[in-house]
């Protein structure tokens, strides 16, 4: 069962591949993908996106602003 | 739980600030220019400035950078942005005005104009992203490489017997009594981004209440010119700029 608190959603085409997104997530949700953009970069993805805290680390260090961060708020009963 | 039920508006925790345009950033991939870029605009949009702030931009890589934030600007002639700062908030006292510089233009052409300004007080706020190199121009040695540092006019390293010594200009500006605020911080890591959007904060804070010039040092990758990988880049700038460009508060009264 999906466990996710976060999401992250990357807007692909203005991303540049550059990764220092992957490197700053501290649950490694993110890589680069196999496919490229228009603009041949590989872009950033969620590979594992069940492990997403939403945190937002990589939204913070991403230098084009590509990635827009969602964490669920707690359910209070 | 689903991702479809994360990803809704009322989740949102960061995204990018309507103060930074939609156009897509000439820089190459993982250029520090864009992070600094968008801190600025953040600050500017929780601040409320948009409607208030002017930027001097320079010439260097981010000689574009009017396009990508939504405020007014004036372009200077390559190193002349703190004397045309001096002249902008001089005339309208009441905008806040910041110049946006590389050390090739902050530290080389224009070090008169920096050191000047800073020694007069001038109430606005410098910003210095230092990549050790002159990046638009091709890579060539900047008064700021590291000694050893390859860069295109010094292929074999930056031998300071010839080729004179790295400087520390924020070190310099820091002993000037025009200077409130002086600080050197980076933006490898999450941490390092967010403290540099506070000291720019802090900056433009000082700024409004009138407190001479806060001078904020970036130390910067330019990864297409040393020829790394973004991330190689960014562990390369730890390992070796740290060391001589100690991050920090230099000055804080
Ligand atoms: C008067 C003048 N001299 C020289 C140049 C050539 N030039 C353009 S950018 C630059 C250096 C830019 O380096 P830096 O300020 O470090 O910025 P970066 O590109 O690394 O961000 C030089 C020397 C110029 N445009 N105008
Ligand atoms: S940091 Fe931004 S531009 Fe770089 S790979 Fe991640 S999403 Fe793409
Ligand atoms: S929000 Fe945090 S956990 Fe989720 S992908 Fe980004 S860095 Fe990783």
């Amino acid at each position: 069962m999906a466990k996710a608190k976060g999401a992250i959603v990357v807007d692909i085409e203005k991303c540049k591949g550059c990764s220092v997104c992957v490197s700053a997530c501290p649950a490694q949700v993110i890589n680069l993908a196999a496919e490229v953009n228009d603009k041949g970069y590989h872009y950033a993805y969620m590979e594992n996106p069940d492990n997403c805290i939403g945190c937002a680390n990589c939204g913070v260090v991403c230098p084009d602003t590509c990635i827009t961060v969602y964490r669920a708020k707690p359910v209070t009963a | 739980m689903d991702i479809k039920e994360i990803i809704k508006e009322e989740n949102i925790v960061y995204k990018k600030t309507s103060v930074l345009t939609d156009k897509v950033m000439h820089y190459c991939p993982g250029c520090t220019h864009g992070v600094v870029h968008k801190l600025v605009a953040e600050v500017i949009e929780e601040m409320g400035l948009q409607e208030k702030t002017i930027g001097v931009s320079p010439v260097g890589c981010s000689v574009f950078l009017y396009d990508y934030i939504d405020i007014d600007w004036q372009e200077a002639a390559h190193g002349r942005a703190p004397a045309l700062a001096t002249g902008i908030k001089r005339l309208m006292p009441d905008k806040v005005v910041f110049t946006y510089q590389g050390d090739g233009d902050l530290a080389a052409i224009g070090t008169a104009e920096t050191i000047h300004a800073c020694n007069r007080d001038e109430n606005i706020v410098v910003i210095f992203i230092n990549n050790g190199i002159y990046g638009m121009t091709g890579g060539q040695m900047a008064p700021t490489t590291l000694p050893g540092m390859k860069a295109s006019t010094c292929p074999f390293g930056r031998e300071p017997g010839q080729d004179g010594h790295p400087l520390k200009i924020t070190e310099i500006v820091a002993q000037l009594p025009g200077t409130t605020f002086v600080t050197r911080q980076a933006c490898h890591t999450p941490a390092a981004v967010r403290k540099t959007k506070k000291v720019l904060k802090k900056a433009f804070e000082n700024q409004i209440n009138k407190r001479g010039t806060s001078f904020v040092e970036v130390v910067a990758t330019c990864n297409s010119g040393w020829k790394m990988s973004p991330v190689k880049a960014n562990e390369w700038m730890e390992e070796n700029m740290f060391p001589f460009y100690p991050l920090g508060d230099i000055k804080d009264i």
